[in-house]
């Protein structure tokens, strides 16, 4: 089973993450409202691409991971930790694993970071996309991205990606959705298909 | 690709040619003419299409002093999906056609690696063309002018060369109007940047 279509993107204060809901099966769909970000942490999600079991798995174990961290050290832990954790994971078992786990999330150290575990590397980026649909839209990413966007233009941004994405990618689907991970903790939030943004031939 | 906007055509192509994991040529012209006003974009095998163009432009220029008038667009994009179909097995290539004829004016067709013909507003090809669709469907609007056209395919074709690893290179476009054929050749310094650049 594969999952795809995830972005996530870094403003000023925070991350907003996104992702469709389609899990397809070779040519059927068998789920079509997946949550695809994960929480690991109060204020650290992680979205899932790839095999549904292998990212589920290396989330779960994250979580647990990351609990037991928080609690040795007493405080909230950093995002660059919880991706970290799953980069380890994702580095040892690379050849039996096929999952990409985009991490991001707000800590009080670096506000909010958004980071990119393919096949077990590290690395902090601006903005990320992942998953079979995010090939068609790499080059709106490219040219609409800016630093320092707001909270809102952040949001509007990642609808409009996922919404191409899902136009054009056979495994991408559904419905789509997004959380905004700030200061003040997450919000989740599902955009149904008849409410999301329409381009010129639908 | 090429743009439809109002009375003209755009068309543009990145020029690098791979072998493998070679670059043969950075400085190749992917536009051939194959009349007055009507141009052929390839993609795919360039050593196929190529010969399919030749083909293509020796029956068009037949079929055209034939009829004793320029030929149609749709009639150019007719002769090169029959070779395509016809010879399906051998050959991997696909094409763009785009002209201006006296009826229907503007036109763009595609004809794809099996031999379908399709009619479209605006397409795109080529193994850049997966980066860009998400772009194209957003920016892409009906009846733009000439200006906003050329710059749409060239943010277009900078933003494929920027992420595919077998397009780059220098950008050719050319501007097809009901007065004649306009030819913009981009250098790759010269291509627009985007924010990571």
């Amino acid at each position: 089973k594969s999952i795809t279509t995830i972005i996530a993107v870094e403003f000023n204060g925070g991350v907003v993450l996104g992702s469709d809901s389609r899990v397809s099966a070779g040519e059927t769909v068998v789920n079509r409202v997946m949550n695809k970000l994960s929480l690991l942490h109060d204020k650290i999600y992680c979205a899932l691409s790839g095999s549904a079991a292998d990212a589920q798995t290396i989330a779960e174990m994250v979580n647990y991971q990351l609990d037991v961290h928080s609690i040795e050290i007493g405080e909230d832990p950093q995002v660059r930790s919880a991706a970290t954790l799953v980069k380890n994971i994702s580095y040892k078992y690379k050849e039996e694993l096929s999952a990409h786990l985009i991490v991001a999330g707000w800590d009080r150290r670096g506000g909010g970071q958004v980071f990119v575990t393919l096949n077990g590397l590290l690395s902090r980026q601006p903005f990320a996309v992942g998953g079979s649909g995010s090939s068609y839209v790499y080059g709106f990413v490219d040219a609409e991205y800016q630093k320092g966007m707001s909270k809102e233009d952040c949001q509007q941004f990642v609808v409009n990606t996922i919404s191409l994405a899902m136009s054009r990618d056979g495994s991408s689907g559904g419905v789509a959705y997004l959380v905004t991970i700030d200061e003040k903790g997450a919000e989740e939030k599902c955009i149904l298909g008849n409410e999301l943004p329409t381009f010129y031939d639908q | 690709m090429e743009r439809h906007y109002m009375d003209s055509k755009i068309k543009g192509v990145s020029t690098g040619v791979s072998n493998v994991n070679y670059v043969c040529s950075k400085t190749i012209n992917k536009l051939i003419q194959v009349h007055d006003r009507i141009f052929c974009c390839i993609a795919g095998s360039l050593a196929d299409a190529q010969a399919v163009t030749k083909t293509a432009k020796f029956q068009i220029s037949l079929h055209s002093i034939q009829m004793e008038s320029p030929p149609l667009v749709k009639a150019a994009a007719s002769v090169m999906k029959e070779l395509c179909y016809n010879n399906k097995e051998e050959l991997q290539a696909g094409f763009i056609t785009a002209g201006w004829d006296k009826k229907k004016g503007p036109q763009v067709y595609t004809v794809a690696l099996g031999g379908m013909l399709l009619s479209l507003p605006f397409t795109i090809g080529g193994s850049g063309s997966t980066y860009i669709y998400g772009y194209t469907d957003a920016k892409y609007k009906p009846d733009m002018s000439r200006e906003e056209c050329l710059q749409f395919a060239t943010n277009a074709l900078a933003l494929a060369m920027g992420r595919d690893n077998v397009s780059g290179g220098v950008a050719h476009l050319v501007v097809i109007t009901e007065g004649g054929v306009e030819h913009v050749v981009i250098p790759g310094d010269k291509l627009p940047k985007f924010h990571d650049e």
